[in-house]
């Protein structure tokens, strides 16, 4: 069975993460692409491809390129579908690799919306994020805002459906800050209980303050290069064996069910299909974590469990470390750090390469790697693998 | 004293000001398509399931039933700081719709999923009037 690695990431920079206040997200893209270019031992000079991550503080557009200094790319592209971009992102640098149109394609997702003068809460919201014309003030108008209220209804319908309850939520949350305990990078290390979960305030009914994400100044970088020139550098290459989108939209008709039901489901089996291997083959999971609710539909939807038993599943704890499927090992964006898809395609590749010290999950054979954007609206699925195929 | 912050008013635009309208009189307008007879929303120029270019404005029911709901806590805007906690609900108009709204005339401890609702119209300021809905009785 020959499943050719589509491309190989042969390079990884995180920067510092969280409250760092004062520099702007491209000073920190140029961090994170400098430490990655150390990390595959490559010169700025061997790029000559570079993906941005639009981001949702809006100041990383193409025009990066100048002042991060890079001339002569032959690829150069900002890209977004939200927080699913990095799925998308490294599969068309794969595919620009595989085609000749670069060699070594750098890909980029920094952020700096945090500041000294105002909470962690308030860096994406503002007045001045909420446009007050037509259908957008009607939104406005009911106090309709963010992401949090959205997702919040999306979890209360698989409560009701399924009857889904906050203790397994929790039981997410505390896993991956036990997880987050044993990465340098993360930036919650405070022990969390399950008290502690109960005890946070809510956000928006379910979901409680342990529930959401973190927000995060910093950067990630990943150098994409092709599985053969990876050989020759400096790191084990992690080999991109599989990798698919789906984006379910939502036309906001009665008969569908995007809050429950999401593009998980075909993105996975299209990602499994091209890497020619099954959930039984992988280790350990990276699954986007904007909330606690997204990990349990997406095991749902990659078949982890039945449609409606996430729940169960997850509350032996067995995401959480010596559990039987380690997930979101680095803390992931509850306790990690917030990157967008970048949060999950890094520690993917910690672990991946078998980098991951005292969070190095047992079976790394393969990683599982999720993105998801919008309000559910867009899923991108990476099958990761150090060896050179899934057959 | 600082004056309290308001909640925000929508603003109808060309696209939208049918239905603001249609709210003012106390209707809930929604646009139809009749190259594929459905329903559609938010407001837009052209039918999201055909591309028809025309859509049509047409009363709807006012009555569905509730999806899926959530009590919000976080203060998002300094308008909702006294309104707090209040639910955001999306509800399914018979219509075959989902919209998103307030559930009024109930607590927010009495919210269910799949409880029977119809609309109501609320002022949020001398001009503008959104619809909003309220348990059937009975």
């Amino acid at each position: 069975m020959s499943n050719q690695p589509k491309g190989a990431i042969a390079g990884l920079g995180v920067t510092p993460m969280g409250k760092i206040y004062g520099r702007r997200s491209v000073d920190f893209a140029a961090e994170a692409i400098a430490l990655a270019l150390d990390d595959a031992g490559l010169q700025k000079s061997d790029i000559d491809g570079l993906l941005i991550n639009a981001n949702l503080s809006g100041d990383m557009d193409v025009r990066a390129q100048m002042t991060l200094g890079f001339e002569n790319l032959s690829l150069v592209n900002v890209m977004s579908a939200y927080g699913s971009t990095a799925g998308s992102m490294m599969q068309y640098a794969c595919m620009a690799i595989r085609e000749g149109l670069a060699k070594t394609v750098v890909l980029v997702y920094a952020d700096a919306p945090l500041s000294a003068s105002r909470g962690a809460g308030q860096s994406y919201a503002g007045p001045h994020r909420y446009p007050l014309g037509g259908m957008a003030g009607l939104r406005a108008a009911y106090g309709n805002f963010g992401a949090n209220a959205e997702y919040a209804m999306a979890a209360r319908r698989h409560m009701h459906l399924y009857g889904t309850t906050p203790e397994q939520f929790g039981t997410i949350a505390v896993g991956q800050r036990k997880w987050a305990q044993l990465s340098p990078w993360a930036q919650m290390k405070q022990p969390m209980t399950m008290e502690d979960y109960y005890n946070s305030r809510f956000i928006a009914e379910p979901l409680r303050l342990f529930d959401c994400c973190l927000v995060s100044n910093g950067a990630v970088a990943v150098i994409v290069t092709s599985s053969e020139r990876a050989r020759d550098l400096r790191q084990k290459p992690v080999n991109v064996l599989g990798y698919a989108q789906c984006a379910p939209g939502d036309n906001l008709r009665t008969d569908r069910h995007p809050a429950v039901e999401t593009g998980a489901k075909r993105s996975g089996e299209m990602a499994f299909r091209m890497a020619g291997i099954t959930l039984d083959d992988i280790g350990t999971c990276q699954l986007y974590d904007c909330y606690t609710y997204t990990v349990l539909v997406t095991l749902e939807d990659y078949g982890f469990c039945a449609k409606g038993e996430g729940g169960a599943f997850v509350a032996d704890g067995k995401l959480g470390p010596g559990g039987a499927l380690p997930t979101n090992t680095g803390g992931g964006q509850l306790s990690g750090y917030y990157m967008w898809g970048f949060t999950p395609l890094s520690e993917a590749v910690v672990q991946a390469r078998g980098q991951g010290g005292e969070r190095q999950a047992p079976r790394n054979d393969f990683v599982l790697v999720s993105a998801n954007g919008g309000i559910l609206n867009f899923h991108s699925t990476i099958i990761l693998s150090a060896q050179a195929s899934g057959g | 004293m600082p004056q309290a912050a308001t909640k925000p008013v929508p603003i109808p635009d060309d696209l939208s000001a049918p239905f603001f309208d249609g709210a003012r009189d106390r209707k809930l307008m929604l646009q139809h398509c009749s190259a594929c007879d459905s329903w559609s929303f938010p407001v837009r120029e052209r039918c999201p399931h055909c591309f028809a270019a025309k859509l049509t404005w047409r009363q709807a029911s006012g009555r569905g039933t509730l999806y899926t709901f959530t009590v919000m806590h976080q203060v998002m805007n300094p308008g909702f700081a006294s309104a707090v906690p209040y639910n955001v609900a999306q509800v399914d108009l018979d219509e075959g719709v989902r919209m998103v709204s307030n559930v009024v005339g109930t607590g927010n401890d009495a919210l269910r999923i799949g409880m029977k609702l119809e609309v109501v119209f609320e002022d949020v300021s001398d001009e503008i009037r959104i619809p909003k809905f309220r348990p059937v009785a009975g």
